[in-house]
């Protein structure tokens, strides 16, 4: 039975892994190395199904369920995390207008983002409003039937190539969710370059000078921007970040132990040394129960529990601390050849890092899970 | 228990303080972003409705009593069986 469960939920996650494998791993250091992703790439991704994988088939994406995505996303994790990070955005911010969109709306947008012929990207981070995003500066003056946008948005992943950006803003105190067309007069965007990890993200400043956006492109109630809609999307990112850090301590893995089976020294491989098998044995429990959490985050949003939210933010802060650490042992037990460009280690330890903060920083996922640990989740599991 | 029953034990397993039916728990600070989208779950999955975009409205989530005359609402509109 738990073969075939298996078998059944596998069909993605395998065709991922020989897209993966053939199109985008190759080419994950060449991304990292030059700050780029690929424009073809991005048109491979929409044609083979992966950027609407989990949106539904009724708008023309995959219909995946979390069970089904989760692996997926594993699977680009695996390769390059700057793809994941492009899976991550486009679907969070489509979830959002799919969850809060008016059926005008869906009309509008859904198709084009369920193919990945239009590219969505999530404005929310600014220069002085992170992980307070109630504190966001941007203004939405109400004008003639739409709003007037002013303000800086920075960080904003894939915003050099996206065609559409959900901004959030604040118009008499109420924050607000809009889409802002990337042809909007007013709308300047400049590549921010140099990032730590997932450098191959077309990470993006957005400077909105008086940019006029109909009251048609409002995503949601006029206060609930912040309260639901960003914090769905940032659900939907957490997910796909938790998945996606799996597969890089999975990657880690592949690596540590072909390595430590070559390497000799002492005249045994250092598979043989008890501090590398140690290494070894704690990024397998890393993997494990990483993944375990990932999946029964996937059980529970498939099922749409209360607790999937939480259960979600648990898996996306253990699966980024272990891949952390896992991959900071990597580079460790690789010694001088873990910080040479000729061993990817050194990206996941960056890329990992990254996972630690988006959507989330490890010190708000401390205080809010704390919260509900007094839930006492236990008792009902 | 009543709808306003249930909302009442739900919040209350979740929050530290006592409630009045009528407390903002967002603007009292009581809950964080995750309870938020944990509260709409539980509305969708204990009475059956289907919350949709309109309805995410902070007005209808913010407290025991505006959550009981939403879902009253909603039941009242044939959305419940």
């Amino acid at each position: 039975m738990i073969d075939e469960a298996v078998s059944e939920s596998s069909t993605a996650a395998d065709r991922a892994r020989r897209f993966v494998g053939e199109m985008v791993e190759p080419l994950a250091e060449k991304i990292d190395r030059e700050q780029h992703f690929s424009g073809q790439l991005v048109g491979a991704l929409g044609e083979q199904g992966w950027l609407g994988a989990a949106l539904p088939a009724q708008w023309g994406g995959g219909g995946l369920d979390p069970v089904d995505y989760g692996p997926v996303l594993e699977e680009f994790g695996w390769g390059c995390a700057s793809a994941r990070t492009l899976l991550t955005v486009h679907n969070m911010a489509a979830q959002a207008v799919l969850r809060y969109g008016n059926e005008e709306q869906k009309q509008l947008y859904m198709p084009g983002l369920a193919s990945g012929r239009s590219i969505i990207a999530f404005a929310l981070t600014e220069p002085d409003a992170g992980s307070d995003a109630n504190a966001i500066g941007m203004s939405a003056v109400e004008d003639a039937g739409g709003y007037i946008l002013s303000g800086e948005k920075i960080w904003c992943s894939f915003g050099c190539i996206a065609d559409l950006f959900l901004v959030f803003a604040s118009c008499n105190g109420k924050p607000l969710a809009l889409i802002v067309e990337r042809d909007s007069p007013g709308l300047e965007i400049e590549r921010m370059t140099d990032a730590f990890g997932t450098r191959g993200s077309e990470l993006a400043r957005l400077r909105l000078d008086g940019v006029r956006v109909s009251a048609a492109n409002r995503i949601g109630a006029a206060n609930a921007g912040i309260r639901f809609v960003a914090n769905t999307a940032l659900d939907h990112g957490r997910f796909s970040v938790a998945c996606g850090t799996v597969g890089i301590i999975r990657a880690c893995l592949d690596t540590c132990t072909v390595y430590a089976a070559r390497r000799q020294q002492g005249g045994a491989p250092i598979s043989q040394h008890q501090l590398v098998r140690r290494t070894l044995t704690d990024g397998l429990v890393a993997y494990t129960t990483a993944r375990a959490l990932c999946e029964r985050a996937a059980r529970l949003r498939a099922a749409g529990d209360p607790r999937a939210a939480a259960e979600t933010a648990l898996a996306k802060y253990h699966s980024a601390e272990a891949a952390i650490r896992v991959a900071n042992d990597a580079v460790a037990l690789l010694g001088a050849n873990g910080c040479s460009p000729e061993f990817p280690v050194s990206r996941y330890l960056r890329d990992a890092t990254v996972s630690g903060i988006i959507e989330g920083t490890r010190e708000i996922h401390q205080i809010s899970l704390a919260s509900y640990a007094l839930q006492r989740p236990w008792t009902d599991a | 228990m009543d709808v306003r029953d249930r909302i009442r034990s739900y919040i209350g397993a979740n929050v530290t303080q006592i409630l009045d039916d009528d407390d903002d728990i967002f603007e009292l600070g009581l809950v964080d972003s995750l309870f938020g989208l944990q509260l709409v779950s539980f509305v969708e999955q204990e009475f059956r409705v289907e919350v949709d975009g309109d309805d995410l409205d902070i007005d209808n989530f913010c407290s025991i009593a505006a959550i009981d005359r939403f879902i009253i609402g909603k039941m009242g509109a044939g959305s419940a069986p």
